[in-house]
């Protein structure tokens, strides 16, 4: 297993938000995550991340046998956790490029490769900005300074594809999109899908799905998972909405 | 072989060869000042009759003037009489006599500056007698910028070898009167450096305090004039990166910049005096008054200064911007850590047609240290069309710190206009998260959110000392953060 996470209890500011979640993940499995606003989902990307005001009050979370709640979230991303933010933000003056060399090789330096040398960098991030339909330009300014909304999440995936993790937590990221930008960013996942990477994809409305495929879907209801199935309980989430489900489960 | 080691031998001993300093090596006066020890600097330095007046006039002045007190800053008294005004380089007895006596602990930060070893020595302060590298590439230097009629020398080797130079331009931008501190700076400096650029030529390459032959011994009151004749252009780099040890708490120097017609002048100062520990004992103090002239049509003055060191630091690098159409410009990163107190910024004064000046200010603070930015912006009712664009930004590091902003405007002409931005962030929570989250340690992550903050700074001086003063920024705020 990739991710085992066990009984996961998370609070923020005293009051607790996860309340006993289980959730296992295998190489190469999509899952999602969908629920109402204020289910949890956010608290559990955050969580996973290292996030510190998510402060984790019982539980275990296994990652590539080792215990991810024990692991710094610079060592987590490093061991090839990835987390697209739902606010991606701002940082002035510092180049995407900057920042995503550096990040990549923090990654290459875990696991005992050479620092990448700057030609050769520029080569690999340039296809995979093409792959993302992303504008050179993009890559010589400030990290999502002056971004749209739309360009913040396509550069997350951009990220995504540039550091090339084992398991990428999608926030929200389909949040905000217009259809065209939705589709970008569906498909730079999709091309990122090799049957190795993993990914949980949070989300509140069915459509990403339309472009994504999952292996699983759960249902995220007062920081437990309620109820699991496959892509069809999405479209049966997007047909009844949450009430009926949440009935059935109280 | 043999020719090139008696070469270099020649070089060496060239250094002594004007036999000033050995002549004065047993000489130190007295603590205290008063008419007697000008007479007696002036006299060991062989000045002519105008210079000695100068001093004499300055040390009047000074002894009618207060010490102010505006700034926002905390310190002790000064007990003026208790400085030696005039010392004799220092005696190499106390001075360790090699990198092995030296504290671990700067070698560790040269290491990290990258500063290369033979510096490293006369950094901090080994009884070296000759530092080979730079002795030769200074006379090299000396002799391309012969070739293009520059004159480039210590201050006190101008007073000889150009009094009228000297004579015509020394006090014109800065009075002697001007302050307190410029005052006691005009009656008793010892040493600096002189700069002039002729008519029409542009410097054939950056000139640096670095390569300065007299550099370690300008001591506590240094004095810099940079004149750029009509249609000329200069750039001067002073200071380095590397914590400079330095016996003498209080450091006043002047510097003065004279811009005539289509002139420029680029100044860019890398400060990292010694800071005091980590409670700011022993640390420098550091009064300079710097100031340019533009007062030529069309001519140009830029500051560019990143400052991180000392104990206090107090200046205002400023333009006078006299000549129609000139342009003055200020960037600044100043950054203080532990109890390091900084109050600086610019004064920008418009007094000509379609003047233009820009400033742009970033300030740092960490631990408990306080950092202020005190700026004017003046338009003279003759400023027609006087353009003024000010942007402060400070930015936090934890919750003891300080950060303050003090802008004056005065304009007193109707068509000009004043543009003034300021900012006040901390480094956010979620900007160091999102840098650890894609795998960067937070002192990597904090290194990289400061740098970006002031690219507009860095990207002003020339390039191997922008690279130089991001690494100054990483070391100056280590453990600022966690």
């Amino acid at each position: 297993m990739l991710l085992e996470i066990n009984n996961l209890h998370a609070s923020v500011n005293d009051v607790e938000i996860i309340k006993g979640l289980n959730l296992t993940i295998a190489p190469g499995e999509v899952h999602a995550i969908m629920g109402p606003n204020g289910s949890g989902k956010s608290t559990l990307a955050q969580a996973l991340a290292g996030r510190e005001d998510y402060l984790v009050t019982d539980g275990s979370v296994s990652y590539k046998g080792r215990d991810l709640l024990d692991m710094e979230p610079d060592a987590r991303a490093r061991a090839g956790v990835f987390l697209g933010f739902q606010y991606p933000v701002e940082i002035p003056g510092v180049s995407n490029v900057y920042l995503l060399k550096a990040a990549l090789n923090a990654r290459r330096k875990e696991k005992g490769e050479p620092e990448i040398d700057a030609i050769e960098f520029m080569r690999f991030i340039k296809d995979k900005a093409k792959l993302m339909e992303l504008d050179e330009k993009f890559l010589s300014r400030g990290v999502n300074e002056g971004f749209s909304g739309g360009e913040k999440k396509r550069n997350e995936i951009f990220q995504m594809a540039v550091l090339e993790p084992d398991l990428a937590i999608l926030d929200e990221t389909d949040s905000g999109l217009d259809i065209d930008a939705l589709k970008v960013v569906a498909n730079g996942v999709n091309k990122q899908r090799d049957g190795q990477r993993s990914f949980l994809l949070i989300t509140h409305y069915q459509r990403l799905l339309d472009y994504i495929e999952p292996d699983h879907v759960h249902v995220l209801a007062n920081g437990r998972i309620i109820q699991s199935g496959s892509k069809e309980l999405a479209l049966e989430l997007e047909e009844h909405g949450y009430d009926k489900i949440l009935a059935a489960a109280s | 072989m043999a020719s090139k080691q008696d070469n270099v031998k020649d070089i060496v001993d060239r250094k002594y060869e004007h036999g000033f300093f050995t002549d004065i090596e047993a000489d130190t006066v007295a603590p205290g000042l008063d008419e007697e020890v000008i007479r007696l600097i002036s006299k060991k330095k062989g000045e002519p009759a105008f210079m000695l007046d100068w001093r004499l006039k300055a040390f009047a002045y000074w002894q009618s003037m207060q010490e102010p007190d505006w700034a926002k800053l905390k310190r002790d008294a000064i007990d003026y009489q208790a400085i030696s005004y005039y010392s004799a380089p220092k005696s190499k007895a106390d001075a360790p006599k090699s990198l092995d006596e030296v504290d671990p602990k700067l070698l560790e930060t040269y290491d990290k500056l990258g500063i290369p070893l033979h510096e490293r020595a006369r950094l901090a302060g080994v009884a070296v007698d000759a530092v080979f590298d730079s002795v030769s590439v200074a006379t090299t230097f000396k002799q391309k910028l012969a070739e293009a009629g520059v004159l480039f020398c210590s201050f006190s080797e101008a007073v000889k070898d150009h009094p009228e130079l000297v004579e015509r331009y020394l006090g014109t931008v800065v009075p002697q009167r001007d302050n307190f501190f410029a005052a006691l700076n005009s009656a008793v400096f010892t040493d600096g450096s002189f700069v002039y650029i002729p008519r029409g030529v542009r410097c054939p390459m950056e000139l640096s305090t670095y390569f300065r032959i007299n550099a370690a011994n300008t001591g506590q009151f240094e004095r810099t004039l940079i004149i750029a004749d009509e249609g000329s252009y200069v750039s001067y780099l002073e200071g380095c990166t590397a914590p400079q040890r330095d016996e003498n708490q209080l450091h006043a120097a002047v510097v003065e910049l004279i811009a005539e017609k289509d002139a420029e002048i680029k100044y860019s100062t890398v400060q990292n005096w010694y800071p005091g520990d980590e409670e700011g004992r022993g640390g420098i103090y550091n009064f300079v008054t710097k100031r340019g002239d533009c007062r030529g049509n069309r001519s140009k003055i830029s500051w560019t200064q990143v400052e991180a060191g000392s104990a206090i630091t107090w200046k205002y690098p400023s333009c006078v911007l006299r000549g129609n159409d000139s342009i003055g410009e200020f960037y600044s990163v100043a950054v203080t850590n532990n109890l390091q107190q900084a109050d600086t910024g610019t004064k920008m004064i418009h007094i000509g047609k379609n003047t233009r000046s820009t400033i742009i200010s970033k300030g740092i603070s960490a631990g408990r240290a306080q950092n202020a930015y005190r700026g004017l912006v003046k338009m003279f009712p003759t400023a027609e069309n006087a353009r003024n664009y000010s942007q402060c930004d400070s930015l936090l590091m934890g919750n003891r710190c300080g950060a303050h902003t003090f802008p004056y405007m005065e304009i007193k002409n109707p068509t000009a206009k004043v543009e003034h931005e300021a900012t006040t962030s901390k480094i956010a929570d979620d900007q160091l998260f999102y840098c650890r989250q894609r795998g960067l340690s937070e002192e990597d992550a904090v290194n990289m959110i400061v740098n970006g903050f002031c690219k507009e700074v860095f990207r002003e001086l020339p390039m191997e000392f922008a690279v130089e003063a991001q690494a100054l920024m990483n070391v100056s705020l280590e453990g600022a953060v966690g």
